[in-house]
C-alpha cells in the first residue's frame, strides 16, 4: 500500500471549486426559513473534504447545490472558473440510498451516465467493464440491484459515478446505509484507490454525521452547525493513510470534535446551551430512549458523568442518535452537557431508580417545565371550556418557525412525551388534542 | 397476485386532485359531447345509405368474428397507451395542465361509456367517407374510452411519486429529458402501467361486445365481431348461437389470458421497483418461448436496437441548463390562465344547458333524477349483497393458498368475461317464469363485476401476514371476534378496491342491463340505464345528454362522499404494512 501526504500538494494548487456566500431559505409566512446560511469552502486538486453535521444541517443541501441539482437563494457556486446553474460536467454524485435503476443490470447501471454523455457503445462497454473491475465488481455484471447486497449495490454506485470521470466526486452520506462492517471495508478500499491514485478524480466532498468516519477519510473537515446550517469550524486532518482509529492522536481528534460540537459558541454565554422556545425544534426521542441513557449513565462505571464519544462508541450510536438524547436531557434538566461530557443532575439520578408510575410524575414536572410547546397546549386545554383543541392550531403556530416536516415532527414528539407523562391525550383519527384520559 | 392488486388501487388513490376544477371539468366534458352530438345531427342523412354488413349465425364464422373483436381491442389500446404517454406526462410535467387535465380526467371516467356511444358512432361516420372505417372507429372509441382514464391516471401517478434520489442520480448525470422519459420515467412506471392495461383489457370485453351492434334512432349499426353475433342470435331468440359465442369468448379470453396477459406481466416484473429479495417472480411459458427463441431473436433485433438507439438519443444539447427545474411561480400568468379556463367551462356549461333545454322540461329533470336514484339503490344493494356473499368465500379460499393459486385465476378470468353474453340467459328465463324485471334485472348490472371483490378478497387474504394469524389463534381468537377484529381490517384496504372497481362497472352495465331484449320481447326496469338506452335507440340527444349528465354526477358524487373516504381511511389505518 503506498502512503503519501497529499497536505503540501494541496496547499499549493489552486481551488477547482469555490462556494461562495451561499445561502438558502424558503418562505414561510411572513419571513423566511434559513436551512444554510452564508456557505463559504473551496475544494483544491488531491484533498478529501468532509462536511460535518446533523441532520438539519442543511449539509446535503449544500451538496446538492453544488451538484447543480439545487439553485441556492443567494451566492454562487464557482466550478472551473464558471457559475453553476445545472448539472454540471465532471461533478458526480454518489447517493446515501444508491439510486440504482432496479430494472437495469449492474452493468447498464454502470453504463447509464455515460449513455446520457451520447458515448460510443463500444467505448462506454470498455470504460463500464474497467470501471467495475477497479471497484472489484467483476462478476456481478449482469446481476440486478435488488439480487446485491447493500454494500455490493453502493459499490455500483461508485462505479457509476467514477466511469464518467469526473473531477469532483460528491458522496452523500455513502456508508450510513451499511452495516458497520461493510462500510468499513468500502472505506479502507476507496482510500486504496485513492491513495494509490488510481481513481479519475481530482477531489472528494463527502457528507457524513459520523464523527470517527470523517477523522478517518478527510484531509479537511468543515463543522456545521445547525438552524440554520453554517460552516461553524474547519479542522486539518494530517494523520497520513491508512489512518489507525486506536491511535491515541486520532481518538483526541475525535473526542475534540465532539467537544466542538456539543459546545455552542454562537448562544449565549461560553458552553451553555438557551433554553428550549415555544417554536423550538423537538427531536424524535422514545421516552424509552431518554429513561436507557440515564440510566446507562446513572450506572457504573459513569456513576453519572460520562464521556459522549465512548457512550457513543459502547452503545453503537451515530452523533445523530445520540447528540438529540443528550441535549434533551440537558433541556429537560437531568443533565448537562458541557465540552463532550454528559454530566446527570440529581434529579436524573435518583429518577432512574424510581418506579414506572412515579417516573411517569417526575418526567411529566420537568416536561411542563421545561418545554413552552407541552405548556402551551396544557394551558390552552385547560382553558378550552370543553377541555378539547384541535391539531391544526397549534401545527400552524409551529409553522410559522419551522418548516412543515419539522412542525409535524416537533408536534408529534410533544405527543409522545406527553402521553408518558399523561398531562394530556391526542386521537390520531380526529386529530384533537384532550384532557382526557382514556383508562378512567 | 396480491401486491398487483394493491397497485392498481393506485387508480383511485387520487389525493392529488384539486376539487374545485370539478365545477369546471364538467362542463368542458359535457361541452365535448354536445360537439359531438351536433355533429350526429348534421350526418344522420348519409347513414340512410350505410349498406348493413350482415352477421351470419354459422358458428364457423366465429373464429373470424373472434379475431376482429380482439384487433378492435387491440386497436383501443393502442390508442390509449398512445393516450396515456401524451396525457399523462403533460399532467405530471405542466403545473397548469395539471390543474385542468387531472379534474377532467377524473370526470371522464365517471361518464357511462355506453352512454355517448350514440354520438360517437354518427360523429365517426361522418368523418370517414368508407363508413364501414367510420363504425371500426366509433366501436374502437369506445373501447378505448372505457380502457384509457385508470390507465392515464396510473401513469401520471408514477410520473408523480418518482423517488428523488433517482430523479437526482439522472440529473447528476445529465440524462436529456427524452433520455430521462425513456430511461427512467417509463420504467419506473411500467409496473403499474402494465397492470393497469390488463385491468382495462379485462373490462374493455364488455364494451367491445355492447358496441358492435348499435341502434341509434332506425339506423342499426353492425360491425362482425362477437357482440354482433350475439346481438343477432338474441334478435333471432337461437340460445344454440349464445352458447357456441360463450364458447368462443372463453376460448378467446384463455388464449389472451396465456398469449398477452401472463407474458406481459411476467416481463413487467424487471421494473418491480421494491428492491427487497426474490419472491416468487410471475412467470409465463409464452414469454419464454419468445425469448428462447432464437429465429425470433434474429429477426426482432433490428427492431430491438433501432428502438434502443432511439432511447439512447439525446434529443437535445449537452449543455443545456433547462435542467433544472423552475420555480418561478408567475401569479400575473396564473391568474390569466385561470381565467380563461373558467370562461371556457362557463361558456360550455352554458352552451350545454341551452341545448339540454331545447329538449326537455324540468319534468325530465326530476324524473331522470328519479331513475337515477332508482339505479343508485340496485347499485348500492348489489355491492352490499356482493360483499355479503363473496367476502366470506374469498377469506376461505384465501386462506387456503393452494386452492387459491387455482381459484385466483379463475376469478380473473370472470371477471374479463364479458358478462352480457349471458343476459340472455336470464332474459330467457324472467320471460318463462314472468318475473318482476325491475328486481330480477338487477343482478345483471353486477354480474360480471362482482369478481372483481372475490379477485381483492382472496388477494388480501393470501397477503395477510401469517403472524397476525398465529397470534390469532394463540390468544384463541374465534367467530365473530376474529371476523371483526382479525381478518376484516386486513382485507378492507383489498375490499374497498374491488368494491370500487365492481361498482363503476355497475353503473356502465346498468346502460346494457335495465333493457334486454329476446327476440321482439322486451324486458325494461325502471332506472337511469334504461333511460339511457331507450332515448339512445329513440335518437333523442337531450334527452342522452342530460341522462348521461345525471348519472355522471351520481357517480362522482358516489366516489367523492362514499368510495373516497373509505379508501383514505383503509390507507391511513389499515395499512398492514
Amino acid at each position: 500500500m503506498v502512503v503519501t501526504d497529499t497536505l503540501s500538494e494541496t496547499r499549493l494548487s489552486q481551488p477547482i471549486l469555490t462556494v461562495r456566500g451561499v445561502s438558502r431559505g424558503f418562505a414561510r409566512g411572513s419571513g423566511e426559513i434559513r436551512v444554510l446560511a452564508d456557505v463559504d469552502l473551496s475544494l483544491r486538486s488531491g484533498e478529501i473534504v468532509g462536511l460535518l453535521g446533523r441532520s438539519g444541517s442543511g449539509k446535503s443541501t449544500l451538496l446538492r447545490i453544488i451538484a447543480g441539482l439545487i439553485r441556492p437563494s443567494e451566492g454562487q457556486v464557482v466550478y472551473r472558473g464558471h457559475p453553476v446553474g445545472g448539472p454540471a460536467e465532471g461533478i458526480a454524485m454518489v447517493f446515501q440510498t444508491f439510486a440504482l435503476f432496479p430494472w437495469l443490470t449492474v452493468l447498464q447501471n454502470v453504463e447509464a451516465g455515460l449513455e446520457a454523455l451520447s458515448v460510443p457503445a463500444a467505448e462506454s462497454r470498455r470504460r463500464a467493464l474497467a470501471a467495475i473491475d477497479l471497484i472489484g465488481l467483476d462478476g456481478f455484471e449482469s446481476a440486478y440491484p435488488r439480487e446485491l447486497s447493500g454494500g455490493m449495490r453502493q459499490r455500483v454506485g461508485f462505479a457509476r459515478a467514477l466511469v464518467v470521470e469526473p473531477t469532483i466526486l460528491l458522496l452523500d452520506e455513502p456508508f450510513s446505509a451499511l452495516d458497520v462492517l461493510t462500510a468499513e471495508t468500502i472505506r479502507t478500499d476507496l482510500l486504496d484507490l485513492w491513495t494509490e491514485r488510481r481513481l479519475p478524480i481530482k477531489s472528494m466532498l463527502m457528507v457524513t454525521h459520523n464523527i470517527e468516519e470523517a477523522v478517518f477519510m478527510c484531509d479537511r473537515i468543515l463543522i456545521f452547525s445547525s438552524n440554520p446550517g453554517r460552516v461553524a469550524g474547519e479542522i486539518e486532518v494530517t494523520f497520513p493513510h491508512p489512518r489507525n482509529r486506536l491511535d491515541p492522536a486520532f481518538r483526541e481528534m475525535v473526542d475534540d470534535i465532539y467537544a466542538k460540537m456539543t459546545a455552542r459558541p454562537s448562544t449565549g454565554a461560553a458552553g451553555q446551551m438557551p433554553r428550549l422556545q415555544l417554536g423550538s425544534r423537538l427531536p424524535p426521542v422514545s421516552t424509552n430512549v431518554i429513561a436507557g441513557l440515564i440510566e446507562t449513565v446513572a450506572a457504573p462505571p459513569y456513576a453519572g458523568k460520562a464521556d459522549l464519544p465512548e457512550i457513543a462508541r459502547t452503545l453503537q450510536l451515530e452523533i445523530d442518535e445520540l447528540f438529540p438524547v443528550a441535549e434533551l436531557l440537558h433541556y429537560l434538566g437531568f443533565a448537562e452537557i458541557k465540552e463532550g461530557d454528559i454530566l446527570l443532575s440529581s434529579a436524573a439520578r435518583s429518577f432512574a431508580d424510581l418506579d414506572t408510575q412515579t417516573r411517569k410524575k417526575v418526567f411529566a414536572q420537568h416536561l411542563l417545565a421545561s418545554v413552552p410547546l407541552a405548556q402551551h397546549i396544557k394551558r390552552v386545554l385547560d382553558e378550552r371550556p370543553g377541555h378539547h383543541a384541535p391539531r391544526v392550531r397549534f401545527e400552524q403556530e409551529l409553522e410559522d418557525h419551522l418548516s412543515d416536516g419539522a412542525a409535524e415532527e416537533t408536534l408529534d414528539s410533544v405527543i409522545d412525551w406527553a402521553r408518558y407523562a399523561e398531562i394530556f391525550a391526542y386521537d390520531d383519527q380526529s386529530e384533537m388534542f384532550s384532557l382526557e384520559d382514556p383508562g378512567g | 397476485m396480491p401486491e398487483s392488486a394493491i397497485r392498481y388501487a393506485g387508480l383511485t388513490a387520487r389525493g392529488l386532485i384539486p376539487n374545485r376544477w370539478d365545477v369546471i371539468a364538467f362542463p368542458l366534458v359535457f361541452g365535448l359531447l354536445l360537439l359531438a352530438a351536433k355533429g350526429a345531427h348534421e350526418t344522420l342523412a348519409p347513414l340512410s345509405s350505410l349498406k348493413e354488413p350482415v352477421v351470419s349465425l354459422d358458428p364457423l364464422n366465429l373464429p373470424e368474428y373472434a379475431l376482429r373483436t380482439t384487433l378492435r381491442m387491440l386497436a383501443a389500446m393502442a390508442a390509449s397507451l398512445l393516450f396515456t404517454v401524451t396525457y399523462g406526462t403533460l399532467a405530471a410535467k405542466s403545473r397548469r395542465a395539471e390543474l385542468v387535465l387531472i379534474p377532467l380526467l377524473d370526470i371522464l371516467q365517471s361518464v357511462p361509456v355506453l352512454g355517448y356511444i350514440s354520438f360517437t358512432v354518427v360523429f365517426f361516420m361522418s368523418l370517414f367517407p368508407g363508413r364501414v372505417a367510420g363504425a371500426e372507429a366509433a366501436a374502437i372509441f369506445a373501447i378505448f374510452t372505457s380502457q384509457a382514464w385508470n390507465m392515464t391516471f396510473s401513469f401520471y401517478q408514477s410520473l408523480r411519486t418518482a423517488p428523488r434520489d433517482l430523479q437526482e442520480a439522472t440529473r447528476n448525470f445529465r440524462f436529456s429529458a427524452w433520455q430521462r422519459f425513456w430511461r427512467f420515467e417509463v420504467p419506473f412506471a411500467m409496473p403499474g402501467l402494465v397492470w393497469n392495461m390488463m385491468m382495462s383489457m379485462s373490462g374493455g370485453w364488455f364494451f367491445v361486445v355492447a358496441s358492435e351492434a348499435i341502434t341509434v334512432g332506425d339506423k342499426t349499426i353492425t360491425l362482425p365481431g362477437i357482440g354482433a353475433y350475439l346481438a343477432q342470435a338474441t334478435a333471432e331468440k337461437d340460445l344454440a348461437a349464445v352458447g357456441w359465442v360463450v364458447l368462443a369468448m372463453i376460448i378467446v379470453i384463455i388464449l389472451y389470458d396465456q398469449l398477452m396477459f401472463r407474458p406481459l406481466v411476467a416481463w413487467a416484473d424487471k421494473f418491480r421497483f421494491e428492491q427487497t429479495g426474490p419472491q416468487t417472480a410471475p412467470g409465463s411459458w409464452f414469454l419464454d418461448l419468445l425469448q428462447q427463441s432464437r429465429l425470433l431473436q434474429t429477426l426482432t433485433a433490428p427492431g430491438h436496437q433501432l428502438l434502443r438507439a432511439l432511447a439512447r438519443r439525446r434529443f437535445a444539447p449537452l449543455h443545456s441548463r433547462s435542467t433544472s427545474p423552475s420555480e418561478t411561480r408567475s401569479g400575473a400568468l396564473d391568474l390569466i390562465w385561470s381565467i380563461a379556463v373558467a370562461g371556457a367551462a362557463l361558456f360550455a356549461a352554458w352552451r350545454v344547458i341551452e341545448y339540454v333545454a331545447s329538449g326537455v322540461g324540468w319534468d325530465d329533470v326530476l324524473n331522470a333524477l328519479k331513475l337515477g336514484l332508482f339505479t343508485l339503490t340496485r347499485v348500492v344493494v348489489l355491492i352490499a349483497v356482493a360483499a355479503l356473499i363473496w367476502i366470506p368465500i374469498g377469506v376461505e379460499i384465501g386462506l387456503r393458498p393452494r386452492v387459491a393459486e387455482k381459484i385466483q385465476p379463475l376469478a380473473q378470468f370472470l371477471a374479463a368475461f364479458p358478462a352480457n353474453l349471458l343476459f340472455p340467459v336470464f332474459v330467457v328465463t324472467i320471460v318463462h317464469f314472468d318475473l318482476n324485471p325491475d328486481i330480477w334485472l338487477s343482478p345483471l348490472i353486477i354480474l360480471g363485476t362482482q369478481w372483481y371483490i372475490l379477485f381483492n378478497v382472496i388477494a388480501g387474504t393470501m397477503a395477510y401476514p401469517n403472524d397476525f394469524r398465529e397470534a390469532a389463534s394463540n390468544f384463541r381468537m374465534r367467530g365473530w371476534q376474529w371476523w371483526r377484529q382479525v381478518i376484516l381490517p386486513g382485507i378492507f384496504p383489498y375490499f374497498v378496491t374491488g368494491a370500487i372497481t365492481a361498482a363503476g362497472g355497475a353503473w356502465n352495465a346498468s346502460i346494457v342491463a335495465e333493457a334486454v331484449s329476446w327476440g321482439d320481447t322486451k324486458i325494461v326496469a325502471q332506472g337511469l340505464g334504461a333511460y339511457i338506452a331507450e332515448n339512445t335507440a329513440a335518437a333523442d340527444y337531450p334527452k342522452i345528454v342530460l341522462g348521461i349528465a345525471i348519472m355522471s354526477i351520481l357517480v362522482t358524487a358516489f366516489n367523492r362522499l362514499l368510495w373516497r373516504p373509505l379508501y383514505a381511511y383503509a390507507e391511513d389505518r389499515l395499512r398492514l404494512d
